[in-house]
This record gives C-alpha cells, sequence and structure tokens, in this order.
C-alpha cells in the first residue's frame, strides 16, 4: 500500500538503539536498573569526572556480537572505539565513546513479511552497521511544556549515562511505513530472543529514528530528513506517512527539501524542524586513547555463535508446521511465549490447544494483573497440566480459568492439580446431587423443555447454563447435557 | 638524632633512621612541614596551609596546599604501626609531595587552574592509594603549569613555582612545583607527570633525579588528563636511588586503567648497584648540537666521558625521525587534550560562570576558567582534529609516532641506553619565554622523542652550567633512554654516573633559596 | 597553513570557547605560526606507515560484568558548582541554565 501518488518514491532508513540488559553500565561497575533515584547509580566513570577512565564491559562486546550473527552480520576481527565530540550537559564527558570507521558489525541483513495485495511476501532490509557506544543522561527541563522549548533550567540526572548502547543501521531499502514497522517488529523480536535486551519502546530500551526522503523512480537519492522522538511502532508509521506527504508538497510547490532532524509531535501528528543539518557540530572523530583494540578471531565469533538461540523465524516457521494460524503465531513469538508454549507441548498438551490458552486466557489474565509471563510463574507444565484436567473431566473450561487464575495467584508456586485440590475446585462427582439440580432446572423452565423437545436441540444450551450457575460451574458439561436428555425425555408424555 | 638535618637527608637514609629509631616519622613530618613554612612562601597556619598567589621573590611557591594536620596524623599512625611491631615498608613515614594533577578524596585538586579551584574530588588516583598503602605521608599537592601544558610552571593560574636555585628563574615544567620541593629540601620525594618531558626537563633544570617510566605501567587513573596516550606518572628524588625506590611502589598494573600494562611491575631496585661495565651506550646525533647551549653542550662532553671511564662503551647513533617528534607531539597532545579538557564545561563540577543558556554558560565558563595557554592548545587540537584535517594532521602525526618507535627499537637493537641532554638550555628567566609559543615548545626537543614511543627515560644531574651570555652556574640533566619495560637499565646507569659525579643537589648561588648546611 | 580571524572565530565555536574578538586577531598568527611548524610531519608520513595511538597497542583489556558500589549521590552532588553561595542542584539532580539546542 503506498501512501504517496504515484510518480513519487518513498525512501526510509532507520537508525535503531537498542540499551543493553547487562548488569553494569559500559565503562564502569555502576548498576544499569532502570528507574531509581537521581544521580545514584553513578561513580567518577559515568559522571566524567577529571582523571577517570573506562574499562570495556565485556558482557556488553558479546551481546554486540551475538546480536551481530542473529542479523547476519559480518564481526569485525579488530574493531577499535573513536571519540565522538560534542558539547550537551548531559553527556558527562562532552564526547561520548562509540565507533566509526570500523563497527564490530557490518554488512547484516534481516527479513521481514509483509502483507502486500493479500499476500504475505518477504523483504530483505540491508544491515549497514551495528556498532557499540554508551547512552547519555536525562535531561529534565523545567518550564511549561516539559519540553526543551520554553524551559528556564534543565536538571541533569546521570543515572542513564554511560549504559551500553547497540545502534543499528540499516541502508535505505525500506519503500513504506509497514514494511518501516515490520523491520522494527522483527528487530525487536530477535532482540529479545537473543537475549541482550528486553526492547521496550515505552521504556526507551529501543528507541528509533527515521530517515526520510522521497524521489521520482529511478533519480539519485532525494534530501533526506532524519525523524526523532518515534516512541511506538505506530508512531513509526504515522511519522513516516506524514514527513513522506510533506515532503512532497513542498516539491510539488516547487520548493527544497532541507536537510534537518524534525521533532515528531504525536498528539498533534506532525513532524517539525528541530535544528538544521547545517548547523550540525562537527564531531572531530579520533581513536580513544584511553581505550584498546577489541579482537574478534573467527573461533571466538563461533563460539559465541553456538549460544545463538532459535530465532523468529525459525520459530515462526516451525510453529506453522504444528497447524497454528498466522496471528496466534505472530502473537506467541511477539509475546515472547514460545518458549512457554513449546515445554507445554512437550509436557503433552496439544499445539493449537497450548497456543490457544496462551494467547488467550493467559494473556488476557496476564494484561488484567500487570505480570509478564516470566514474573507470574506460570510453565509450560503447568499449561500441560492444565489441559489435561480439562480432557480428563476433573475440570471445565470455566473452572480451569479459575485454576490458571489460582496458578498465577500463587506466582506458580502451586501446579494446576495441587491448587484445584487445595482450594475445592473440581467437578461434581455427586451423581444424586447432580441429578437434583437438573430435576429443578427442568422444572423451572417448561417453555425451553417443550422448546428442545419439539426439535430446537441448541435450546439445550441454556438449560446447561443454568445447571453451571447453579452448581458454581462444578458440574460436568458432558453428564449434565446427558441427564438433562433423559430428564426431558421423561418429562415429555407419551 | 641524625648528623645532617633531616630536610637533606635521602628518602633511603630516613627510611634506615626510621627503622633504627633514631628518628620518629613525626619528627620527619615536621622538620619537613617546618621547611616549608620558611621557604615556600604559604600560610603555615590551620589543617591545611595554602598558597600564596603572590608568594614574594623570595619564596619557592612549590606547593598549592599543604595538609598539615593530616600529614601529622599519619606520620603519628606510622609511629604507632612501628612501635607496635607491625610489618611496614621501606618508604613508609616517607613524606612525599603530590602534583596537584592527582586526584586526593577529600582534598582540593586544581591542576593549577581557575577551572577547578576549590574542587575536592570524590575519589583518590591509583598512584595516591599506592603512595597511601606503601606507608607514605603526603604533604600537599604542587603547583604546575596548568592542566600540564607549559615547560616553565608559569602556566599555573595560581602564580609560578620558583627554581631554588635561582629564584628569579623557572624551575621548569609542567611539574616545576613538585621538582622544586625536592630540590629545596621540602620533601625527599615528589610525584610529577610526564607528558612530554614534564618530568625530565624540570629535573634537569632543578638538579635533581626525575624519571617517566615506561608508558602503562604506572596507572593513569586519578591522573587528570592532558593528553591520555602520553600522559605517565613518575618520580622525582635527590639522589637515583630514592627514585628507584618510589618508582617501584608506582609501577603496578591497574585494571582500571585499560592502558595499564600487565607486567607492569618492573623491579628497578635490584640490579641498581650492578656499574656499568661493558654497557652501550648509544649517542642520538639528532638530540644534540643546534639550539642547545654550550654550556650544556660541555657537560653533556664530560659526560660521556665519565661514562666511558666507568666501562660504558659509547656509539653515536641516529634516531633520523627524532626531529619530526616535536612537531607530531604538538598534534597529537592537543588534539587529545581537545577532547580530554571538554568536560570542563561549569555543568558538574568547579567554576561556572553564569549565562542566560547552557551554551553561553558553557563557552563563558572555559574562557574564563582556562588561561590562554591551555586555550591555545584546545584551539590546536580542535582544529587539528576538525573536519577536512584529521588526516593532515593528527593521522599523519600517528604515523610519525610508528617512525620514531621504529628508530629506537632499531637502536635499541645495537645498543643499551640511548643518552642526550635533558634540556636544551638551562634554567631561564621568569617571564623570557611567555610571549613566543614556540619557543617554549622547543624546551621538549629532547624529551618528546621518547614520550612519542612510550620508552622510561630519566634526567640524572650531569653538573652546573652558565647559561648563554650568563655567569651564573645552574644544572644541566643527562637524559637516559632505555628500551620499552627495561626502566632497570637507566637505573642502573643513571646510578653508577652519580656515584661517579657526587653531583650536590643543595641549591648554590646568589639567587638560591636558602639551605642549611 | 594560514587560518584568518573567521577560521579561528569557527574553531572557537567548536571548542565552545568565548574568546573575545582581540583574542581570536591574536591567535590567527599564533596558530598559523605553530600549525606551520607541525606541518612537517607530513614529510615523512606516507601512505605505507601505519598510524601508532598507543605505545603497546594493547587489545582485549575488558572487565567482568559484575557490579561495583556507586558513589553516594551526596558524594557527586558535592562537586556542583556554586554561584554566589548556591550550589546548583536542584532535585537531586545537576542544575542548568536553559538548553537551546538539542543534539545528540
Amino acid at each position: 500500500m503506498s501512501v504517496l501518488n504515484d510518480g513519487w518514491e518513498l525512501v526510509i532508513g532507520l537508525e535503531v538503539h537498542v540499551e543493553l540488559g547487562t548488569a553494569t553500565k559500559m565503562w564502569c561497575g555502576c548498576s544499569t536498573d532502570f528507574g531509581g533515584e537521581p544521580n545514584t547509580r553513578v561513580c567518577e566513570v559515568c559522571t566524567g569526572q577529571p582523571g577517570s577512565l573506562p574499562v570495556v564491559n565485556e558482557q556488553a562486546v558479546r551481546d554486540a556480537v551475538l546480536l551481530g550473527l542473529a542479523l547476519n552480520g559480518s564481526i569485525a576481527p579488530r574493531c577499535w572505539f573513536h571519540r565522538k565530540n560534542y558539547f550537551y550537559p548531559d553527556l558527562a564527558k562532552n564526547y561520548q565513546i562509540s565507533q566509526y570507521d570500523v563497527p564490530i558489525v557490518a554488512d547484516g541483513y534481516l527479513d521481514v513479511e509483509v502483507e502486500e495485495d493479500g499476500d504475505i511476501v518477504t523483504r530483505r532490509v540491508g544491515i549497514e552497521r551495528l556498532h557499540m557506544e554508551e547512552d547519555t543522561g536525562k535531561s529534565l527541563h523545567l518550564g511549561e511544556t516539559g519540553r526543551i522549548h520554553g524551559a528556564d533550567r534543565s536538571l541533569i540526572d546521570y543515572n542513564r549515562c554511560g549504559i551500553p548502547l547497540l545502534e543499528i543501521v540499516s541502508h535505505p531499502d525500506l519503500r513504506d511505513p509497514q514494511t518501516a514497522q515490520a523491520y522494527l517488529r522483527e528487530l525487536q523480536a530477535i532482540v529479545r530472543a537473543v537475549g541482550v535486551s528486553d526492547a521496550r519502546m515505552e521504556e526507551g530500551s529501543i528507541r528509533c529514528d527515521a530517515n526520510v526522503s522521497v524521489r521520482r523512480p529511478g533519480e539519485p537519492l532525494g534530501t533526506r530528513c532524519e525523524i526523532k522522538n518515534l516512541n511506538s511502532v505506530r508512531s513509526l508509521g504515522r511519522a513516516i506517512t506524514f514527513e513522506a506527504r510533506r515532503q512532497v508538497a513542498v516539491l510539488d510547490d516547487g520548493g527544497q527539501i532541507v536537510m534537518e532532524t524534525r521533532h515528531w509531535d504525536e498528539g498533534r501528528g506532525v513532524t517539525e524542524t528541530l535544528r538544521r543539518k547545517e548547523s550540525v557540530t562537527d564531531y572531530r572523530y579520533f581513536p580513544d586513547p584511553d581505550l584498546g583494540a577489541i579482537t574478534m578471531p573467527a573461533d571466538k565469533v563461533a563460539a559465541i555463535g553456538t549460544t545463538l538461540p532459535e530465532l523468529p523465524a525459525a520459530t515462526r516457521a516451525r510453529l506453522a508446521e504444528t497447524g497454528l494460524a498466522r496471528d496466534q503465531i505472530a502473537t506467541l513469538v511477539g509475546g515472547g511465549l514460545v518458549a512457554c508454549f513449546d515445554e507445554a507441548v512437550a509436557a503433552g498438551a496439544p499445539p493449537v490447544v497450548a497456543a490457544n490458552w496462551l494467547t488467550g486466557d493467559v494473556t488476557g489474565q496476564l494484561a488484567a494483573v500487570s505480570l509478564t509471563l516470566s514474573d507470574s510463574g506460570l510453565t509450560g507444565v503447568h499449561l500441560a497440566e492444565l489441559v489435561a484436567m480439562t480432557d480428563d473431566g476433573t475440570v471445565s473450561m470455566t473452572l480451569a480459568k479459575e485454576v490458571l487464575a489460582g496458578v498465577i495467584e500463587e506466582r506458580g508456586t502451586v501446579g494446576p492439580r495441587q491448587l484445584a485440590a487445595d482450594r475445592g475446585i473440581e467437578q461434581m462427582a455427586d451423581e444424586g446431587a447432580l441429578q437434583a439440580i437438573v430435576d429443578e432446572v427442568v422444572a423451572a423452565n417448561p417453555g425451553t423443555v417443550t422448546a428442545i423437545a419439539q426439535g430446537n436441540a441448541k435450546a439445550i444450551g441454556a438449560l446447561v447454563g443454568a445447571v453451571m450457575k447453579a452448581t458454581g460451574g462444578k458440574a460436568d458439561p458432558k453428564r449434565t447435557n446427558e441427564l438433562l436428555r433423559a430428564a426431558i425425555a421423561a418429562a415429555q408424555p407419551e | 638524632m641524625a648528623a645532617a638535618p633531616i630536610t637533606r637527608l635521602s628518602a633511603a637514609e630516613l627510611s634506615r633512621h626510621l627503622a633504627s629509631g633514631e628518628l620518629s616519622a613525626r619528627e620527619v613530618i615536621d622538620a619537613h612541614l617546618d621547611r616549608i613554612a620558611a621557604t615556600d612562601g604559604i600560610v603555615a597556619d590551620g589543617d591545611v596551609w595554602t598558597g600564596l598567589h603572590d608568594a614574594g621573590e623570595g619564596s619557592v611557591h612549590a606547593f598549592l596546599s599543604v595538609t598539615a594536620a593530616e600529614s601529622r596524623r599519619q606520620a603519628d599512625e606510622v609511629d604507632r604501626q612501628r612501635s607496635a611491631g607491625e610489618d611496614l615498608g621501606p618508604l613508609a613515614g616517607i613524606p612525599i609531595a603530590l602534583k596537584d594533577v592527582l586526584t586526593t578524596k577529600g582534598t582540593a585538586t586544581t591542576c593549577g587552574s581557575r577551572m577547578l579551584e576549590g574542587w575536592v574530588p570524590p575519589y583518590d588516583a591509583t598512584v595516591v592509594e599506592l603512595v597511601r598503602n606503601a606507608g607514605m605521608v603526603a604533604l600537599g599537592k604542587t603547583n604546575m603549569d596548568e592542566f600540564a601544558m607549559g615547560s616553565s610552571t608559569e602556566n599555573s593560574a595560581f602564580s609560578p613555582t620558583r627554581n631554588p636555585w635561582d629564584l628569579t628563574r623557572v624551575p621548569g615544567g609542567s611539574s616545576g612545583g613538585s621538582a622544586a620541593a625536592v630540590a629545596a629540601l621540602q620533601a625527599p620525594l615528589s610525584i610529577g607527570t610526564d607528558t612530554g618531558g614534564s618530568i625530565r626537563q624540570p629535573a634537569a633544570l632543578t638538579g635533581i633525579v626525575g624519571a617517566k617510566p615506561t608508558y602503562g605501567t604506572v596507572s593513569r587513573r586519578g591522573l587528570v588528563a592532558f593528553a591520555s596516550s602520553l600522559d605517565q606518572a613518575g618520580p622525582f628524588a635527590r639522589t637515583v636511588e630514592d627514585a628507584a625506590l618510589l618508582q617501584r611502589v608506582l609501577q603496578r598494573h591497574d585494571p582500571r586503567d585499560s592502558t595499564s600494562v600487565p607486567h607492569a611491575d618492573v623491579d628497578v631496585v635490584s640490579g641498581l648497584r650492578d656499574g656499568i661495565d661493558g654497557l652501550k651506550v648509544g649517542v642520538v646525533t639528532e638530540l644534540q648540537g643546534e639550539g642547545f647551549e654550550a654550556g650544556v653542550a660541555d657537560v653533556f662532553a664530560a659526560s660521556l666521558r665519565r661514562l666511558e671511564a666507568l666501562g660504558a662503551s659509547l656509539e653515536e647513533v641516529s634516531l633520523p625521525h627524532a626531529g619530526y617528534g616535536l612537531p607530531a607531539y604538538y598534534l597529537i597532545a592537543p588534539s587529545e587534550c581537545s577532547s580530554n579538557l571538554a568536560r570542563f564545561d561549569g555543568v558538574r563540577y568547579g567554576l561556572r560562570v553564569d549565562a542566560p543558556t547552557a551554551e553561553e554558560m558553557n563557552a563563558l565558563t572555559r574562557a574564563q576558567g582556562f588561561g590562554p595557554e591551555v586555550r591555545r592548545r584546545i584551539m590546536i587540537g580542535t582544529h587539528a582534529l576538525s573536519s577536512g584535517y584529521y588526516d593532515a594532521y593528527y593521522l599523519q602525526a600517528s604515523k610519525v609516532r610508528t617512525l620514531i618507535a621504529a628508530d629506537f627499537a632499531a637502536a635499541f637493537a645495537n645498543v643499551d641506553v640511548l643518552v642526550s641532554p635533558t634540556s636544551p638550555t638551562v634554567a631561564f628567566e621568569l617571564g623570557s619565554k611567555t610571549g613566543d609559543p614556540l619557543a617554549m615548545y622547543l624546551n621538549d626537543i629532547a624529551t618528546v622523542p621518547a614520550s612519542l614511543a612510550g620508552i622510561p627515560a630519566l634526567s640524572v644531574p650531569a653538573g652546573l652550567a652558565a647559561p648563554d651570555g650568563g655567569d651564573v652556574q645552574l644544572p644541566v640533566g643527562l637524559q637516559i633512554m632505555a628500551p620499552l619495560l627495561d626502566d632497570a637499565v637507566m637505573y642502573r646507569a643513571a646510578w653508577a654516573f652519580e656515584q661517579d659525579l657526587r653531583f650536590d643537589a643543595s641549591p648554590t648561588g646568589r639567587c638560591a633559596v636558602e639551605v642549611d648546611r | 597553513m594560514s587560518l584568518s580571524v573567521d577560521d579561528v572565530r569557527h574553531v572557537a565555536r567548536l571548542a565552545r570557547l568565548a574568546l573575545p574578538d582581540d583574542e581570536i586577531e591574536a591567535l590567527a598568527p599564533q596558530l598559523s605560526a605553530i600549525l606551520g611548524y607541525a606541518e612537517q610531519v607530513a614529510e615523512v608520513a606516507a601512505d605505507d606507515v601505519e598510524p601508532t595511538t598507543h605505545p603497546f597497542g594493547l587489545a582485549d583489556v575488558m572487565r567482568a560484568d559484575q557490579p561495583r558500589p556507586s558513589l553516594s549521590r551526596e558524594a557527586i552532588l558535592a562537586g556542583a558548582p556554586v554561584i554566589d553561595g548556591v550550589r546548583q542542584v536542584d532535585q537531586d539532580r545537576f542544575s542548568v541554565p536553559r538548553i537551546v539546542a538539542e543534539e545528540g
């Protein structure tokens, strides 16, 4: 689906920053935990005190290589760090340690699936480079807007300063907002699958800037604008669409696109000039004399490669073979539910049933109590046990949901069968008691009974529901059905 | 009591007197504090003595601050430990002065700059920790050229240090305060830092021993960076043995400095007295002749004869690219400095000059907080790294480094050490070179090549000479350079030379600081 | 290499130094002389010479990803600049005048 009229081509490249989930910062031993009181996760290194020196976090380098391999990139046998010099109060040293001429990863790609005219097609997006760098601190702008413009003063917190970042730069291979969104989603899924970051856009642990330009097909690339402040996959799509149309409108009016950085205003749905590129600092990159080279001989890369888990594309292909629907697969992969799914299936749950549970009630119940799957303590083994309990008639679906809620409530410390037993959640075993309730229901609903007797078989559902209600959901639906039919038949005159 | 005044004793002698109980650490500290009070032009009052910005013509002004109360407390603690029979290192209880470029937790560190006036670091430099762990007692922080940029200590924001041999002259720089403190008998030992000669040149000009260890063997953590790939801390002392004892404490691998070499703990002490019979000494062709004062050349020639008489064999050696060392240095050092000093922006520490916007605040703070030479070098470095100039300047200079290192490697294939005069001149008069930056830079001509190659080099007193056109007798230093990590051989050569020369390190002359003989 | 007054002004902006005009004018010939002297390096730095940025060329100096205690907030904020007796700290953060340009 094109967002532009015929005769214009949209060209998009994405720069994605991933904040690594290492325990410590890139150059010092300060914790990287999200949140925390301002300026409490700081030391002489990450606040740029005179005389302080950086030492590379080994895990961050491993993570970079791992993600690089997942993105089909080639790993530099030898790379190093440069200083990118610019002044900004939240950058403690007034230079960012980054990589310049030789990034640790180059020439990767990512295949993304997009829908085109009802078909699913695969698009390959080239990745120019992946390099290591450090995050900046955070500025709080005091004033009416909370934004930088109009602020009287800015307050700086260096907790985030020095947290390891990977910057992943795509080639300008993207041609429409949908593919850009698919790329970002896929990248997010890969980052999570390899476990280097939780990649949450809302917390800023994955951030995306878009370079957007338009041209007449076949012509050289047009002047691009960089769009910042994209806080969700949805804003990425909206911002690209707005910006592409803005640029075409300027050109159609005979104007020229100015190379600049633009800010996406989510509320107003527009991009605005942030700063012109010609005023951008000359970064004066040079090799950081405080740090040595990082070498990655083939054997070391291979050793890291053996720790690479199954990637989302492979997972999707594997799940498709089990008969799951595409949407359901997407939910499992995108929601980080695959490990639990695999565990449930391994423990005997039929794939489709396990997937239904995970994408339906499990996801719903977790959302209701604001828990992640891992925090809930729920395992695939629990899920398989729950499925078995519904199969063998121990609980109805209704009761099973109650059991699931209980397991989550206990954070997985108690399994489903045990929990059902502890809480007395089980179907009525007392045939006499059930018969009495069935007889009451039949007696209380003569109209419905007549309708059923006259051939409206579906109407029995209402009577089953009434029995369930009366038993608090503990009746076995199958047995209830049988008893109801017998009672209706017995109630009819010869 | 020792026969000579306490302040005339070397660290090794003091160590023996402390071990035998003839002297207490407290007596040693008090004697040096008294000496500082008498000669340095300092307000000797309160827990921390502060240096006078106008110390007066009769004062050395080596110190910016003296932590008198804390020094006495530490000395008492060493005495207590000794009387309790604790096992103390050889330098326990020995006073030491620290260049004010080393961070000291709880004690102001200025780097000789208005920019950091009043700043109290939240952490100790690794070398400060090492010195304390050795039981040494810090006296205070010494004056320096601002952020270690200069060759005369005249670039200090807190007025220059004066040469104890002639108070109208400079002590050299940038570690002029540390050198002058030792030469003026205010401390037996001190620590300086050397980027292009900032230990060796002041050692030569004040008639003491000063060494730049192999780059990477002394931790730079807590050494406020001027040029990271060149900066190295090292010892000043009045004897070669003392310098070696201190260097032995400082050379240690530091996992918190990524440029610290794994096998940093070179033993420069054990072989000190082994002599130099058969030592092959290379005389560097390019580091003599034009630009070197006649008096310096004479002392150097005599030094060569002395080395030969001690059994060394002399050989003329060429370092073809040595002449490119100074131009390369004056691209590399300012480039690194322009980036290293960017952090001084008025946000987190030190001076702030208020302004309506952060950008103006940064620019005004930096313009007013840095002195003229620092501003000049930041400008040179910023230009040299800027778009379109990087290849012509920084990259080319980095290649010259490769060539110079290769020159040294080739030379050391044939000789054990290389020698040259440390400085082309003896101590010059205050103010005589401040108007001409390039002339000032030429002071480093003989010291910069070793800095670029990272090799160890020291300056040992070689005699006295008059400046061109003058008649006052001033110290001349002999520079001895050695291969990477072979700091021991240069100490062995320097010790043999010193024992034979028997140079008296006490300042003499019309304008010398007063010495009790 | 000869630097014009405008060149020097540009460099001062990059270096974030608010230099007065007289210093800018004085620096132009000084920097030109120093850089002119330094340019000699080009005479010998051939294409086939590898640059050296560190005497030892150490590689793979890294630390394990294990947390160490941070410094206290008080210790870090204690360094903040003081203007008219007031430490420039607010809400446990370093306080600066408004930032004009976004960057990064």
